[in-house]
């Protein structure tokens, strides 16, 4: 008896340790990113930095600019669920809704392999098959711009393209999880009612699975936001206004670009790049919380 | 209790024997050493001063990158032994008494796609180039290619130095700005028109190192000061190295041993004759 009382104790308290350790880090992450992140933009000043769009950290009179580094990280992401996220629901809408079994199993494990390819091998196939086709593209479309600067297929488009294939995963399995959670009686009410199938996908089954398929959303937005080696890799990595043919930088691919050589205050900013990022990405996550409470309200 | 004592303490004299047995054969020069200088010789000056202070492990070197011009005020002031300077010192800096050495050269190399045609540039066309004023390869007699322009992240020391021979410091309109040697060399190699700058020892098959003023880009011309996008790595003095303590001098001994020539190879330097 005693002896199990004991082992009660200990399991009990390795439980409590292991918790504890998650709790840890994360309040250890947010307070050293404020720490660090926060006196450059006492040093910068806060206007010049976030609303500046000239990044010359290493000049004689150095502009600390990020304001087109954070434009190129939300319009990448934007056009990233704008591709990625129809694409997606209409994914899970034939995986749980048409598909046959054989079919639904192919396309199901395909979706889990794209989720499991490493985000580095999608970079590499960016720059090798995607940015020569773009770069094709941009001789053709800006053929007699004299004033167009040339990429060579590395820029925003890349970027989207690469990134909308990056969150199709994510919104793939959570879409279809959800949609299969929805009841069989509310399609077989619809089809019922005179309904055709299409009808019964579109103003039922998806309506019904609403706040999964935002969680969905969400997720993607995330993963969307917080990609660096892809980016990194096909995006050209030159500071510029977010148009699809210019050569952009996102905040992630910022940091990882810079942070190798970067000293004082240079360095102090690119932490405070990163504190911008993650407070992006806090903000995500708390829309996540949202429209998982909101599922759990409706039902 | 006494007994315990005594064994911590043969076990440390033990230890410490060892630790002198292991520093034998190697010199026995105490001290510090400091420098102060060029932020683009930090790669080289870490490599140097970590083997260095593993041969000397009597001698504390402490390098500080704070730029070429402050490490030669500090040189003049007294506060360090070495200016490191990454270009030639300008007369008023001599005044003070400071000599330069020069303890390596910096080669960087201009690289184009396999397919371009055109295989010389002037200083002033590349110049161009880089500032977005010409922006296809035939304004420079070549095919009808646009010029995509790739250079390296700000802070990067290849970069500092492109644009400081090349006269176009901050004024450069990139294209595409990678992080590191190996993914400029990627581009410029599976990109047609692309143009890009590298340290001369990493130039490989895959590109060609396009001649700068007629210039071939190679070793022989660099050491001839014939090619022009090079500089010094100088390690300034007051005074000639044989005026120097016994520190400084093991330091320049250490410098153009054969196992410092080797670290000066590796980080891909030139050694100067």
């Amino acid at each position: 008896m005693k002896k199990k009382a004991i082992i009660e104790l200990i399991a009990k308290i390795i439980f409590l340790v292991s918790a504890v350790i998650a709790i840890f880090a994360v309040c250890a992450i947010t307070i050293y990113m404020f720490i660090k992140g926060t006196p450059a933009l006492h040093e910068v000043g806060v206007s010049e930095l976030l609303c500046g769009n000239i990044w010359k950290p290493a000049a004689d009179e150095p502009s600390y600019g990020i304001l087109y580094i954070i434009l190129s990280s939300l319009v990448a992401t934007a056009s990233a669920i704008a591709i990625g996220v129809p694409i997606g629901v209409l994914t899970a809408v034939f995986l749980s809704e048409m598909a046959g079994k054989k079919l639904g199993g192919i396309v199901g494990s395909a979706v889990e392999l794209l989720a499991a390819i490493p985000s580095v091998i999608y970079g590499l196939i960016g720059m090798m098959v995607l940015n020569p086709i773009i770069f094709k593209l941009e001789m053709a479309l800006f053929k007699d711009d004299p004033t167009h600067q040339f990429t060579g297929g590395s820029n925003m488009l890349s970027a989207i393209i690469v990134l909308a294939i990056m969150i199709l995963p994510t919104v793939i399995s959570v879409s279809t999880s959800s949609l299969k959670a929805v009841p069989d009686q509310l399609r077989a009410a619809s089809l019922a009612l005179g309904a055709t199938k299409e009808q019964t996908i579109f103003k039922t089954v998806i309506p019904a699975a609403k706040s999964g398929i935002l969680t969905g959303v969400v997720l993607g937005i995330g993963r969307a936001l917080g990609e660096a080696m892809a980016i990194n890799m096909v995006a050209g990595g030159a500071v510029n206004l977010p148009l699809p043919f210019n050569s952009v930088r996102t905040l992630t691919t910022q940091i990882v670009s810079e942070m190798g050589y970067a000293q004082g205050l240079h360095r102090e900013v690119l932490f405070t790049v990163g504190l911008v990022l993650y407070v992006f990405i806090m903000i995500v996550n708390f829309a996540l919380l949202r429209a998982r409470k909101a599922g759990v309200a409706d039902e | 209790m006494r007994k315990k004592t005594l064994a911590v303490i043969a076990a440390s004299c033990l230890m410490a024997a060892s630790f002198t047995a292991c520093g034998l054969g190697s010199s026995d020069i105490e001290g510090n050493l400091t420098l102060a200088g060029s932020t683009s010789m930090e790669k080289y000056c870490e490599a140097l001063s970590e083997s260095f202070m593993a041969e000397n492990p009597g001698v504390i070197v402490t390098v500080e990158y704070t730029g070429s011009g402050a490490g030669l005020e500090s040189l003049n002031a007294g506060s360090v032994d070495i200016g490191n300077a990454s270009r030639a010192l300008k007369d008023e800096e001599k005044s003070g008494g400071a000599v330069e050495n020069i303890v390596a050269l910096d080669g960087i190399a201009v690289i184009t796609d396999k397919d371009n045609s055109v295989d010389d540039v002037t200083s002033e066309d590349l110049a161009k180039i880089y500032k977005g004023e010409i922006t296809n390869w035939s304004q420079l007699g070549g095919s009808n290619q646009p010029i995509v322009v790739i250079g390296r992240e700000a802070g990067s020391g290849t970069r500092d130095a492109f644009e400081e021979l090349v006269e176009v410091t901050d004024s450069c309109k990139y294209a595409q700005e990678l992080d590191s040697t190996g993914a400029v060399l990627a581009k410029v190699a599976s990109t047609p028109g692309a143009i890009g700058y590298v340290s001369l020892d990493v130039v490989d098959d895959s590109v060609i190192a396009v001649k700068i003023n007629g210039v071939e880009a190679s070793e022989e011309q660099i050491l001839e000061g014939n090619y022009i996008l090079q500089r010094p790595f100088v390690m300034a003095t007051i005074g000639e190295i044989s005026e120097q303590n016994d520190v400084v001098k093991a330091w320049f001994d250490y410098i153009s041993s054969d196992a410092g020539q080797e670290i000066t190879k590796k980080v891909g330097l030139i050694i100067p004759q």
